[in-house]
């Protein structure tokens, strides 16, 4: 008999057991209770049910609408951040840059309640700016994750590539245009991934600031706390697809755009 | 070619001193003819990259003026001069194709659509890639960028090319075809070429004028020949080719005592003038012992392909020789030198300059005495680990005893003493002359090695002194 042998493969064990057990399996049960009915038939009900009650595309458009918004302020506040200070000759540039992610490090439910106080403080009343809310309280929560991999970009970008832009008759402006930003967009398609798919699902955001509207992460617990799995089940896969589509069109630019840069660092 | 009279660029006092106070040109002075090749030579850190810089416009001299046809453009950004650039690593635009790095300078221009084409078309012709249009610079060989790089800078007709250390990329062979070709490109085009490289080689291969810099300050400007065999001072004649650089002294007319010899000479300097002699390798002749004017002990021979190199000792000094006849290590030789071949400069600055051997406790010896220093201090960054190695800055392993370090003192700071046991080294008072407030002393060891000693008390000719040199006093430098 062949006695097992210890390789650097069987520390891959637990993972793959993990895997399994946690990932896969429930993907399958996520599936098969998709396209299943109560009595256990394979159906497409709930598939056609999401795509023609307005209550569930209705949801769908509203959280995209928050994620869109939440993703847009984030770029717009995060990458003049992230240039000025991976472009500055600032001492001690990463306590620069901790300072502003620093909000990371304080405990989420007291930063949500820190938040849901200021906001009450100004509005009075939450439930008035029911989408303002979600955008105030996403942008706070994902920040970070924008600034962060845009800084990144910005930093590692060879300086001799904007010389060679002055040099070449590119004023400040132009040079910016025309080299900083389109070889920053790697940095801003993370970000926006990192940013984008949470703020669509992140119902705690809201619950925590009070805030009653549905996004879609709240409506498939919703369904899920009506017993509903099927539906649930559907939505959850729906979102998934979302997901996929999204990633991989996003990581399909990213590679083009690294093997270019990784091509110029040759 | 035509290559005018008529100053094309001029700089002015010009001085860099960063923030940090550290000052990386000063007080340069430099003009540049239309058409011509200039080359800024010299070791890492001697301030030519921060000279081009300059005249790019990356950055701006503290200060001085810097003259384009007469006019003073030492503040204007670099998008407002008719100067263009080759990068040291290229840096093309990698989101970018070859006709799109090509035709971004002519863009900014705002040239029509039709006139980019031509001009690119016609800069890829002259660059020899023709048909890479398309081509993403990423897939572009290091030689292929090269030209990129060249074409980019060339096709927007600046009246000034600057090239900063351009073929430092590139292999050896490749290197050689690219100088040719740059050379070419250049008497081809008319534009003025500045061009920075640290390779003696390469400046004295393509340049019509080289600037030897060293430490911010030009050393010399000259053509190839002329920094090549009539280099001004010790460091242009180290930098440029394999040189033996001597201490010595004028000891009658046209007579030139260094390397423990008397040599005839064809300079005429005033005896007692302290000097430093210059001998290239290849112009040592090897004769029988005592057919020569000075004898020594053959210590290494290296085969080197169209040549041997052969180092003699004599006494402590050594000289190397290059020459197509073998020798023997430990066979005894006369070497002379032909007068003309003797180049004799007055000496500026009367600096020692002495060997120091490494102990196996990595500590510096000389003539049979430690000195107070070891070799982490002289190796900078370097660290002694615990298993008793060597480590330099980036965590390599060094071998210290494979190194020579070089000691210098000045004549100043070293003390002479009658007791002769307490100097680092001991010898005779050959040589004195009264300058003025000191008296300038050489004083010969047993060894034949001479050292330049300032005193302001007057001792007899042939005294025997130590000579007492105090560790903190001295520099360490790492002999190439």
């Amino acid at each position: 008999m062949k006695t097992w042998k210890f390789s650097r493969k069987s520390l891959g064990i637990p993972y793959a057991v993990f895997l399994l057990l946690f990932v896969a399996l429930p993907l399958l049960v996520l599936v098969y209770y998709a396209f299943t009915n109560g009595e256990g038939h394979f159906t497409v009900s709930n598939l056609t049910g999401f795509f023609t009650d307005p209550n569930t595309l209705g949801t769908l458009c509203y959280s995209f609408a928050i994620a869109a918004v939440t993703t847009l302020v984030c770029l717009l506040l995060a990458y003049p951040t992230a240039y000025i200070l991976a472009t500055s000759n600032l001492k001690r540039k990463q306590v620069w840059l901790l300072i502003f992610i620093m909000s990371m490090w304080i405990n989420f439910s007291l930063r949500m309640t820190a938040l849901k106080e200021v906001l009450t403080l100004i509005e009075g009343n939450l439930a008035r700016y029911p989408f303002l809310n979600a955008v105030v309280g996403m942008t706070y929560d994902f920040l970070p994750f924008m600034i962060l991999p845009i800084y990144n970009t910005i930093s590692r970008l060879d300086g001799a590539l904007i010389e060679a832009a002055k040099d070449l008759g590119a004023n400040d402006t132009a040079a910016f245009l025309k080299i900083t930003l389109p070889l920053s967009v790697p940095g801003i398609i993370s970000g926006v991934s990192m940013v984008f798919l949470p703020a669509m699902t992140n119902y705690v955001v809201l619950d925590m600031l009070y805030n009653s509207t549905y996004i879609m992460g709240s409506l498939i617990g919703s369904y899920f706390s009506a017993y509903n799995w099927h539906g649930g089940s559907m939505i959850a896969l729906i979102l998934l697809a979302i997901i996929i589509v999204f990633t991989v069109a996003t990581n399909g630019a990213d590679d083009s755009d690294r093997a270019g840069i990784g091509g110029a660092l040759l | 070619m035509s290559r005018s009279d008529e100053h094309i660029i001029e700089l002015k006092n010009i001085t860099k001193t960063y923030d940090t106070g550290f000052t990386a040109v000063s007080d340069f002075n430099l003009y540049v003819r239309k058409g011509e090749f200039i080359t800024f030579l010299g070791p890492s850190g001697c301030g030519k990259t921060t000279t081009l810089r300059m005249i790019a416009g990356f950055e701006i001299p503290t200060e001085g003026e810097i003259l384009l046809n007469g006019k003073n453009i030492a503040s204007l950004p670099p998008y407002e001069r008719p100067i263009n650039t080759v990068f040291q690593r290229y840096a093309l635009f990698p989101h970018m194709n070859t006709y799109e790095n090509i035709a971004f300078g002519l863009r900014q221009k705002k040239m029509s659509e039709d006139e980019i084409r031509r001009k690119v078309r016609r800069v890829l012709e002259l660059v020899d890639l023709e048909g890479f249009e398309r081509r993403s610079v990423s897939t572009l060989s290091g030689g292929q960028q090269q030209r990129v790089a060249i074409a980019r800078a060339v096709v927007n007709e600046p009246e000034i090319l600057l090239l900063d250390e351009p073929l430092g990329a590139l292999d050896l062979k490749m290197r050689k075809e690219m100088q040719l070709e740059l050379k070419e490109m250049h008497e081809r085009l008319g534009i003025t070429f500045i061009y920075v490289t640290h390779d003696q080689e390469e400046a004295l291969t393509m340049s019509d004028t080289i600037v030897v810099m060293s430490e911010g300050r030009i050393q010399q400007i000259g053509k190839p020949e002329d920094i090549y065999n009539e280099p001004k001072n010790a460091f242009v004649a180290d930098f440029i080719g394999d040189s033996n650089i001597f201490n010595g002294i004028m000891t009658g007319k046209l007579k030139a005592r260094f390397s423990g010899g008397e040599f005839d000479c064809v300079d005429d300097i005033e005896k007692g003038t302290h000097i430093t002699a210059v001998v290239r390798p290849e112009d040592v002749i090897i004769v029988p012992p005592g057919q020569g004017t000075i004898d020594g002990v053959v210590t290494s021979v290296i085969f080197k392909g169209i040549h041997y190199e052969i180092t003699v000792e004599s006494g402590k000094n050594e000289m190397v020789i290059q020459s197509v006849h073998s020798a023997t290590v430990g066979e005894r030789v006369g070497m002379k030198v032909d007068p003309d071949n003797i180049h004799i400069m007055i000496a500026e600055d009367h600096t020692n300059y002495f060997e120091a051997d490494i102990n196996s406790a990595f500590r510096l010896e000389f003539n049979g005495k430690v000195l107070d220093t070891s070799v982490t201090k002289i190796i900078r960054g370097s660290k002694r680990t615990e298993d008793g190695q060597i480590v330099d800055a980036n965590g390599d392993v060094i071998d210290p005893r494979k190194m020579r370090i070089i000691a210098a003192i000045r004549p100043e700071d070293i003390e002479m003493t009658d007791q002769v046991d307490e100097g680092l080294v001991d010898g005779y008072i050959s040589d004195l002359i009264y300058k003025g407030d000191h008296y300038s002393y050489v004083i010969r060891t047993d060894l034949a090695q001479d050292f330049i000693v300032d005193d302001e008390y007057l001792w007899n000719m042939d005294d025997h002194v130590g000579l007492i040199m105090p560790t903190e006093k001295m520099s360490f430098r790492l002999k190439k």
